[in-house]
């Protein structure tokens, strides 16, 4: 299954590209939505085995929706992350999620959770399409971005990274989140931006 | 990140490596990385020129295992001299690129060499063409190529508009390189640039501390 997600912590937005292949050529479907929803400003990104993510976010749902009513708050975006944690299960399950949101204590954070690594990052990329925006997104990134301009550096990217993986494709999710909403965006394969040769 | 490694199966030492070429208005850069490693382990030199001259206006650059690209590439030169003595003129670059692609194809099972071939003739001004690893021949504007060059297929679709000037062609490579450097473990040392153009040829090397540096560094 191959998929690009982009996380970007100056606008706190997510962006998640809608293909799934199984079993080799097959297209299983067009439009997964790999934008999960953990909690109310807390959205994770999955990647890997379609199957163990699931597992695992709805896992991480059910523990932090326990959580949050214990301590009487929302819970902190590090605390969604460590609960997605699939360090425990690393050898059967292979699922790597981007986890980001928006808390009071620090803001917009993004976190990156590689096989059972756990590191806050001001913008992260996975899936097997990501391997092809490295460049551009470590030339584009700017610390300090508006949110219009990092909307647009994500549809960029994910647009890039759409044009050359084989496994990545179809449309565009983006969910923009911030103190006081979570805005959600489809952008459908046409309404991407193209590049030189297309 | 065992799962997500990639084996090399070139023996000995090869050339994990990034290289480019780009056509600019007027010429064409090309410009390769200049590490040499075995086993993505052991970085056997840190200096090694991976652009080659062929003929006075055509280079190429060479990715894949360095024992393969360096005989052929010198088998290339020969073929080539000889034949621009026969022709009593210059070679074509599509001519330089059509013997190296002889020499993969014939010999696809023993070789794994990838090549791009770039040049300026007076038929067909400034050209790129690319062999790819079993001998296919392709010509593009700009090609990258290498293990390196994944990490920057975004970043040159992005970036590469058609008739660029000189100046900005070859900061568009120079970033290029340096950011395939920046990610790429088998890449990295200098960047090798020659600039081609109807004039003459020009070498530019930026050494790794004159790289441009991103966000991160």
């Amino acid at each position: 299954m191959g998929k690009c997600d982009v996380s970007c912590k100056a606008l706190w937005i997510k962006v998640s590209v809608c293909i799934v292949v199984l079993f080799r050529e097959y297209v299983s479907s067009k439009t997964i939505n790999k934008v999960i929803q953990v909690h109310d400003r807390i959205f994770c990104c999955i990647a890997g085995s379609l199957a163990d993510a699931q597992a695992v976010t709805k896992a991480a749902k059910f523990h932090l929706s326990f959580h949050s009513v214990q301590m009487e708050s929302p819970p902190l975006v590090i605390a969604a992350a460590s609960v997605n944690i699939s360090y425990k299960y690393k050898e059967e399950l292979s699922a790597h999620l981007i986890v980001a949101g928006w808390d009071r204590r620090d803001g917009g954070q993004v976190f990156a959770t590689l096989n059972g690594l756990l590191t806050r990052q001001p913008f992260a990329i996975g899936g097997s399409g990501s391997s092809y925006v490295y460049g551009f997104v470590d030339a584009e990134y700017r610390k300090g971005m508006t949110k219009e301009e990092c909307q647009q550096f994500v549809v960029n990217t994910l647009a890039l990274a759409m044009n050359r993986d084989g496994s990545s494709g179809g449309v565009a999710y983006m969910v923009t989140i911030d103190e006081h909403s979570t805005e959600e965006k489809v952008i459908l394969g046409n309404d991407l931006p193209t590049f030189f040769d297309q | 990140m065992e799962k997500h490694c990639i084996d090399s199966q070139v023996k000995g030492v090869s050339t994990g490596t990034t290289i480019l070429a780009a056509i600019f208005d007027g010429g064409v850069v090309i410009g390769s990385d200049s590490r040499a490693s075995i086993g993505g382990e052991y970085v056997s030199s840190k200096t090694i020129n991976k652009v080659i001259q062929v003929h006075d206006r055509i280079f190429c650059c060479m990715a894949g295992s360095l024992a393969d690209a360096q005989a052929v590439t010198k088998a290339a030169k020969f073929h080539l001299s000889f034949h621009s003595v026969q022709m009593e003129s210059p070679p074509l670059v599509i001519a330089a690129a059509s013997v190296l692609k002889e020499l993969c194809y014939k010999n696809k099972e023993e070789l794994q060499a990838g090549f791009i071939t770039a040049g300026w003739d007076t038929k067909n001004g400034p050209q790129v063409y690319v062999v790819a690893l079993g001998g296919m021949l392709v010509r593009q504007p700009v090609t990258i190529g290498g293990s390196g060059s994944t990490f920057i297929y975004g970043y040159v679709d992005a970036k590469y508009k058609p008739n660029m000037t000189k100046e900005e062609c070859l900061q568009f490579a120079t970033n290029a390189l340096a950011l395939a450097m920046g990610r790429d473990n088998v890449s990295g040392g200098v960047a090798n640039l020659v600039v081609i153009t109807e004039t003459g040829v020009e070498h530019v090397v930026v050494p790794g501390d004159k790289l441009p540096r991103f966000h991160d560094e």
